[in-house]
């Protein structure tokens, strides 16, 4: 047996975006074992819930993450609205679903991109990052925000999307499928990606199961566990199947996310062509008294609000429980038994969001 | 097959240009819905406060008797709520957006609006 050294990975590393401090323990160039620690970056946004009346939080909960802020504003606001009894109007319900599918969208192909970039592949990077770039177009033009789109709040939305603006969504849905289509047949076909990312730190679906995976890590190992799939917002008159694949590798998690980019395009597109009439937001009257667990799915995986009020306007607790947290016991799982240069790959294939996990 | 959509792709990014732009020559791309920062028109507001109360950030302050508005660019996060609540229409939302400085950042105005004077009432005529 050689000698064990350990090597530290982060919170600084070209292949991070957020911090995130990791210990390896090597044998030669084996990983053998993991500590994580994670700690960075918290900024203590669930307090704010006692400083800031709870319509404005929703602009809070939005900034909880850069990725997924209209889910995290979704999932806030559903909440709110399940404690209130607030009865959201249908078309709210759909533009709320037509911005998480944009927001996944965009996600996703960012993530492609940074994987792309994690296994060498610069010019991947580029192009995914090209294709994300007209999401965020749409984005700004339907919410007049790229990134933080600031459109949900308790009772409806804040925005409506003419018409006009809906059918030329439609029209360029699919050239925007063509193109994503061109992309992922190079995730998922081109010989060098499949020889980097195919057997690499393979998770069984019990292991995953076990350790409380969730969303696209736990649905490569064969788990269909979707939130979607209980019909929140609009997704319970869109119908949805969630995209599992049952291999369980680097190759796996990286389908999952290319084939959710088909679903989700094929949900807006559908969302566009059923989107009813009628108002956008109710009005939001007293305030909140009573809990709820409120759940959304990220592109990340499954969120939850926990939200309690005590009758005053401003709450007496929130507590949000993010998917890089339940990922992080999988990742500890993943690392052993692998090379060091692959550990920035599988780091990446859980989708870590650190600022989402420490708020 | 592989060589041929690799061939594909390069000609399509030869011939289809760079995918930036030059920023800032060429200016940025906005919608008319882009939230970039918060203007105030010291003409018409009426001191009502509502903006104050409404912003989730306590960027603007509002001294009612020194007819002073201010807000603090720092603070603001653009979310447009003010902008929303506002009944006289003193804010609006510009698709510029506030350019990045490396002092605090905050803005006063003085309030001008003047409450226009109610016609006086014709003094009752005395009858005869």
């Amino acid at each position: 047996m050689s000698k064990r050294i350990v090597v530290p990975f982060g919170p600084q590393h070209p292949v991070l975006p957020e911090p995130i401090h990791l210990d390896l323990v090597l044998e030669d160039e084996l990983v053998v074992d993991v500590v994580p620690s994670i700690g960075y970056i918290h900024r203590g946004l669930e307090q704010l819930v006692l400083k800031r009346e709870f319509t404005e939080y929703v602009y809070v909960a939005e900034r909880i993450c850069g990725i997924c802020s209209f889910m995290h504003a979704l999932c806030y606001s559903q909440g709110i609205e399940h404690i209130m009894n607030i009865e959201v109007p249908d078309r709210a319900k759909y533009l709320r679903t037509i911005w998480s599918e944009c927001s996944r969208l965009h996600s996703h192909l960012l993530w492609l991109g940074l994987f792309a970039d994690g296994m060498g592949f610069e010019n991947l990077f580029m192009r995914s990052w090209q294709l994300r770039e007209s999401v965020l177009d749409v984005l700004e033009d339907t919410t007049g925000g790229r990134v933080i789109q600031g459109t949900c709040k308790v009772g409806g939305v804040r925005r409506d999307i003419g018409q006009e603006k809906l059918d030329e969504m439609h029209r360029t849905l699919d050239t925007f499928e063509e193109n994503c289509r061109d992309l992922g047949d190079v995730f998922l076909n081109d010989g060098s990606v499949k020889y980097r990312l195919q057997g690499l730190s393979v998770i069984p679906r019990d292991d995953a199961y076990a350790l409380g995976a969730a969303g696209p890590t736990a649905r490569a190992s064969g788990v269909a566990m979707d939130h979607r799939e209980t019909g929140y917002a609009a997704y319970g008159d869109l119908g949805f199947k969630p995209v599992v694949e049952t291999a369980g590798d680097c190759y796996a998690r990286c389908a999952v996310r290319v084939r959710e980019l088909y679903s989700s395009i094929d949900i807006i597109r559908r969302a566009i062509e059923g989107m009813p009439e009628g108002p956008i937001d109710v009005k939001v009257k007293g305030t909140p008294d009573g809990e709820y667990f409120s759940r959304v799915e990220q592109p990340r995986g499954e969120v939850v609000h926990y939200l309690r009020g005590n009758g005053t306007k401003h709450l007496a607790r929130a507590r949000i429980r993010t998917p890089t947290l339940a990922n992080i016991p999988i990742l500890v799982k993943m690392l052993p038994g692998i090379q060091l240069a692959d550990v920035p790959v599988v780091v990446l294939s859980i989708d870590p969001c650190i600022s989402c996990t420490e708020r | 097959m592989g060589l041929f959509k690799m061939t594909k792709t390069v000609l399509r990014n030869l011939a289809g240009g760079p995918a930036t732009r030059c920023y800032p020559a060429v200016p940025a791309r906005t919608s008319p819905l882009t939230r970039g920062h918060v203007a105030f028109d010291p003409a018409t507001c009426r001191s009502c406060g509502i903006c104050s109360r409404r912003c989730p950030c306590e960027a603007i302050r509002l001294d009612k008797e020194a007819k002073v508005w201010e807000i603090d660019r720092m603070r603001c996060i653009a979310c447009g709520d003010c902008v929303e609540g506002c009944p006289f229409e003193s804010l609006t939302m510009e698709q510029e957006y506030f350019p990045p400085v490396t002092e605090h950042v905050v803005e006063h105005y003085t309030i001008t609006y003047v409450k226009p004077e109610k016609p006086a009432k014709k003094p009752a005529e005395e009858s005869a």
